[in-house]
């Protein structure tokens, strides 16, 4: 199960991406509270060309490879909490990790890809007629769009680390291990 | 463990696609028939416009309000883009003459077909809201509206029953529609004023809609007919509407 999900996940986040960019470059700014437009000033203004014909298909992208995220992940945790995946105790098969590299997944797994899905649904018109708080939980609309963007830049950071490590760790023996499933 | 698929996992995977299979056909059938699939569902991008309209309705069932804001929550700054001035001779005529001359005309599935002036339209009782308008493009900004609640002249004109959509075409040519639960949405509004004055013709004067549980490209500018009809399919490619022609999903609550 952990192997399946991990291969469906990886397709869903370079989905997520590759569209979350294409809808950024519509409107390469961020803003803090709960609105912001040109003319108003910016937090940040991010150095991407500006396009606004690549959000149809993007949002569409997006959104199928957010239910699929959320369908996928949902099991993975599941079945995490079933098997005992997250408990830190030594029959765990987490405790081959060290307790840093055990914190950071815990928080990617626990925290940042909650407020991926709180933050993407605060910007629902529709989501927050429905739970008008969510929204200000984060300090507004603009806001939660904000908090969006750097989570998944903390996301992005992550995976860079985790293929790196993956590499040194020797790639082809934990390829190996993640697709077929037999321990190195 | 043997690489070689057993016979029990053979029959268990069988059984477990064609559970499946059974269960996303028997889904279909019962959102379709509670109006949960949108008209831009046979395309690319089917089974993503039809989970994430399925689950925006039965989310919004009890239809509750958009947020709405305090006024010193209304932007200075409210940017208005596409059309900014529509391209039609009869238009700037309408402009001219303080749109005296302009009428909505009201067809389709109604029991009394007809056109209303701006005056009829400021004659029924109005809502004001305060709320924001949120771009696809990632700009928002806050606005007062006030208007006629869409509701209030779809009622006056009398809804038929079979009523499933309702079709806007604009002086600039556009048109989108919404399905009934938008339509008769009370903070659904067919807006003239902005901010205390008349609605400024960047932003779609003399009437604008207003659908606020969506985003900004639903809330149609220049307003010229609205069509009631019990299907989308005789309106252009039959996907709702025109932005989802050029790839924008036709229901944009998110």
């Amino acid at each position: 199960m952990v192997r399946v999900t991990h291969w469906i996940h990886t397709i869903a986040f370079f989905a997520l991406l590759i569209s979350g960019a294409a809808i950024l470059v519509a409107h390469p700014r961020l803003y803090w509270g709960e609105t912001g437009a040109y003319g108003s000033p910016a937090l940040l203004e991010l150095p991407l060309p500006l396009n606004t014909d690549q959000s149809g298909w993007g949002r569409s992208l997006h959104f199928l490879a957010a239910w699929l995220a959320v369908g996928n992940g949902s099991l993975y945790m599941l079945s995490g909490i079933w098997r005992g995946h997250f408990r830190s105790n030594s029959k765990s098969d987490m405790m081959q990790y060290t307790s840093l590299q055990r914190q950071t997944y815990l928080t990617v797994i626990f925290i940042l890809f909650p407020l991926m899905i709180a933050t993407g649904l605060a910007m629902s018109p529709a989501v927050a007629s429905v739970v008008p708080l969510l929204p200000g939980i984060f300090g507004g609309h603009q806001s939660s769009r904000t908090f969006h963007f750097f989570s998944a830049v903390l996301l992005t950071a992550f995976l860079i680390v985790h293929i790196a490590k993956v590499y040194r760790a020797g790639f082809g023996d934990r390829m190996r291990s993640m697709i077929s499933g037999s321990g190195v | 463990m043997s690489r070689i698929l057993t016979r029990r996992q053979f029959l268990t995977g069988v059984a477990g696609v064609t559970a499946t299979t059974a269960t996303a056909a028997i889904a279909t059938r019962l959102a379709g028939r509670y109006g949960l699939i949108p008209p831009d569902h046979d395309v690319l991008f089917g089974v993503e416009r039809s989970l994430t309209f399925g689950a925006q309705r039965l989310l919004l069932h009890h239809q509750p309000l958009a947020r709405e804001f305090r006024r010193e929550q209304i932007s200075k700054n409210f940017p208005a883009i596409n059309t900014v001035m529509p391209d039609s001779e009869s238009y700037r005529s309408d402009i001219a003459g303080g749109f005296r001359n302009w009428r909505l005309a009201v067809n389709g599935l109604v029991a009394r077909p007809g056109e209303f002036s701006l005056e009829d339209l400021r004659r029924f009782p109005s809502r004001t809201q305060i709320t924001q308008h949120v771009c696809e493009q990632g700009w928002s900004a806050i606005a007062e509206w006030t208007g006629v609640p869409l509701s209030t002249v779809l009622n006056a004109a009398g809804i038929q029953t079979a009523a499933k959509y309702v079709f806007f075409t604009c002086v600039d040519d556009w048109w989108d529609s919404l399905d009934m639960a938008d339509a008769l949405h009370p903070q659904t509004l067919l807006t003239y004023g902005m901010n205390g004055s008349n609605l400024p013709v960047p932003h779609g004067a003399p009437v604008r809609l207003r659908v606020e549980r969506q985003l900004g490209y639903k809330n149609l500018k220049y307003l010229s007919t609205i069509t009631v009809t019990d299907s989308a399919a005789e309106w252009g490619e039959g996907k709702g509407s025109q932005g989802a022609e050029h790839g924008y999903s036709w229901y944009a609550g998110i």
